[in-house]
């Protein structure tokens, strides 16, 4: 096994994004204030020395014009990282990523290939208020021709950019800001990592836990909980919204018999929607309790801190959840 | 009209071809549409050919092209194959886009021919990214982008322009400005209607054209290609121009008089070009009747080839979604 190091969230995404730079000169980085500001959450901060102004550009806000102009170096050859702030202003430029990005490949009958990146902040719990505390995986998630990654641990954070970054198809990357400061341990080597599979974070028999970005740590630290009182819960990490990963939960839930999915979108027309229909189409027959969710509450975001914490699954929401439908 | 270019016999005769192998492709589409071989939205460029011909002649095979929905006629003054076109507006697999575009989604890579964009200035970031490509890669090639004057109302364009400026790479923006977005006259789409003062209040230089005389739109486009190719930077081409057809097969033109179009009509840019031709001896009444004739039997045997193409099997359907789909 190899050496473990500590690191936050957000070093785990600079030096991906350090390694995806080195390794390939066609790759650059543009969005708004990525350079001389250091990233808005800091994530590029000295990169711009180190790359220069050509590889670290400062965008003019215009989401639109920059991810279209991603969309249009990828066609001519480079191999751009657009980063989209925040998933809040992404709206702006969803032109470009469903009529453009998500179509060429397929309009033009194969010819064409948009090898593009773009990553967005997202994710709740800062009292940021209901216009910029969105959760639009669904969104993006709904659109075939993307592949939608959601980054809930840290070694994705080392290393889901980078194998993004070999995609040759548009990759839309979900990395959640409340999360930056996080320091957690992965292996000191990690790098390139399965971008078409969910993964089981962590084993059980009693019940399957199936979430993805926010929903993954607190899931863990649920679990963890629960295995002291004897529950042994299984936790999976969707990790790929689209094109989905079914195989992995539905093995899961044949072995535990009981789900319950978490996510902090709203419920309704959600990821965990679609997760709660496979496991209907696919393995209701091995299931011995109906499927739960656990999901945002149907809300615009509100500002105080109460209120925003209620709107989204608590650990303390899944516990007593997990504990109810194991013993009803 | 003056002889504004040292044109030979030989390049004189060609660009005519064009332009009568343009009218009556779009002709023949329409015999087609109402056949009901052709399908969909159609949008038809008779009238408006002498801008495609004026520009494309300017722009080398390196150059990149992006257009509108209404894009046969830059198809075929880019070389595309007429037969690969009209299959591909029979949706057959022998198009030049597998059959999966369509009259609004034209692609044909190996000639730098980008579409076929049919979400109304969609396009514009795009081709900014791909003249930025150029200039990071250090090509000394232009991107064009045709568009239509209700593009230039969109934000897309606005961010466009200034991103162009400001990066300064080399993009041809083409305006076709036909009076008439969709339906809506451009006197009450835009607040200031001579568009080509819309260049200049993102420093790029630009210039109006009359958009039915080929040799004022050659010279135009030449004098901007040689400027963006020796300076690098941007360049804004109005072209005023007429579509003598309606909108698409579903207009039923409402909105203007018939004495209008009447009136443009006598503005058609292929008759002029020919009388230039005639007075310059640069052509003889024969050998238009010869051209004619040759591009008639060139659109018949695009028209076989359409018929005689092959239907992708249903089992084929989700090719070209994800690249690694592409070759089911």
């Amino acid at each position: 096994m190899s050496e473990m190091i500590k690191i936050t969230y957000r070093e785990a995404i600079k030096q991906a994004i350090r390694d995806v730079m080195q390794n390939d000169e066609r790759v650059f980085l543009m969005g708004e204030d990525v350079g001389n500001y250091g990233g808005a959450f800091a994530v590029s901060k000295g990169l711009l020395k180190e790359f220069g102004s050509d590889r670290i550009m400062d965008v003019p806000l215009s989401e639109s014009g920059f991810t279209g102009a991603g969309i249009g170096a990828a066609l001519a050859g480079m191999r751009p990282i657009v980063e989209v702030m925040t998933v809040n202003f992404s709206l702006l430029a969803m032109d470009q990523i469903v009529n453009n990005a998500s179509t060429l490949l397929h309009m033009s009958g194969g010819q064409l290939n948009v090898p593009l990146v773009i990553r967005m902040g997202c994710g709740i719990g800062r009292q940021l208020a209901a216009q910029h505390s969105h959760s639009w995986e669904p969104f993006f998630a709904h659109v075939p021709g993307l592949i939608v990654l959601s980054v809930g641990t840290h070694e994705d954070a080392r290393g889901m950019l980078i194998s993004a970054m070999q995609s040759l198809d548009p990759v839309i990357l979900f990395e959640y800001t409340f999360m930056l400061n996080l320091e957690k341990e992965i292996p000191a080597d990690s790098g390139t990592v399965e971008i078409k599979k969910a993964k089981v974070l962590r084993e059980g028999n009693d019940i399957s836990l199936i979430t993805y970005g926010a929903g993954v740590y607190k899931c863990l630290e649920a679990a963890e909980v629960l295995g002291q009182e004897g529950i042994e819960v299984e936790v999976i990490d969707l990790r790929v919204l689209r094109p989905m990963d079914e195989e992995t939960f539905l093995t899961s839930v044949k072995k535990t018999h009981r789900a319950l999915v978490v996510e902090e979108a709203w419920k309704s027309v959600s990821i965990s929607s679609e997760v709660v229909s496979r496991i209907m189409e696919k393995a209701f027959f091995d299931l011995d309790a109906p499927v739960e969710r656990l999901c945002g509450v149907e809300v615009p975001i509100p500002y105080p801190k109460h209120l925003e914490d209620a709107s989204i699954p608590q650990v303390s929401d899944i516990l007593e959840k997990v504990n109810k439908m194991l013993k009803p | 009209m003056e002889k504004k270019k040292k044109l030979d016999s030989k390049e004189g005769q060609r660009l005519l071809k064009q332009m009568i192998l343009i009218r009556r492709f779009e002709e023949k589409s329409a015999e087609e549409y109402t056949k009901s071989q052709i399908r969909g939205f159609l949008h038809l460029y008779s009238g408006e050919e002498a801008v495609a011909v004026g520009v494309i002649q300017a722009l080398t095979e390196a150059d990149n092209i992006l257009c509108t929905y209404r894009e046969h006629g830059h198809a075929l003054a880019r070389g595309v194959d007429p037969k690969a076109i009209m299959a591909e507006m029979y949706g057959k697999q022998e198009g030049c886009s597998k059959g999966r575009g369509g009259s609004m989604h034209l692609f044909e890579a190996t000639k730098n021919f980008f579409g076929g964009n049919a979400i109304v200035s969609g396009h514009l970031p795009l081709s900014v990214g791909m003249a930025l490509a150029a200039k990071k890669q250090k090509k000394n090639n232009v991107t064009c982008c045709f568009f239509g004057e209700g593009a230039a109302a969109e934000g897309e364009f606005h961010e466009s322009m200034n991103l162009a400026a400001l990066w300064q790479v080399p993009t041809l923006f083409v305006c076709e400005n036909n009076q008439y977005a969709m339906g809506t006259a451009i006197k009450l789409t835009h607040s200031v209607q001579q568009l080509e003062k819309k260049g200049p209040a993102y420093g790029i230089e630009s210039a109006a054209v009359d958009g039915m005389d080929l040799l004022a739109v050659m010279e135009a486009a030449d004098k901007a290609v040689k400027m963006i190719k020796e300076k690098g930077k941007p360049y804004f081409l109005v072209c005023n121009t007429y579509r003598f057809r309606a909108h698409s097969m579903f207009d039923a033109e409402l909105y203007r008089e018939k004495s209008e179009v009447e009136e443009w009509k006598k503005k058609d840019p292929i008759p002029k070009f020919q009388e230039f031709l005639l007075k310059g001896k640069l052509i003889t009444a024969k050998k238009i009747t010869e051209i004619e004739k040759a591009v008639d039997a060139q659109i018949q045997e695009a028209i076989e080839f359409a018929e005689n193409g092959t239907w992708e099997d249903n089992e084929n359907l989700i090719r070209f979604v994800y690249s690694d789909t592409e070759s089911i």
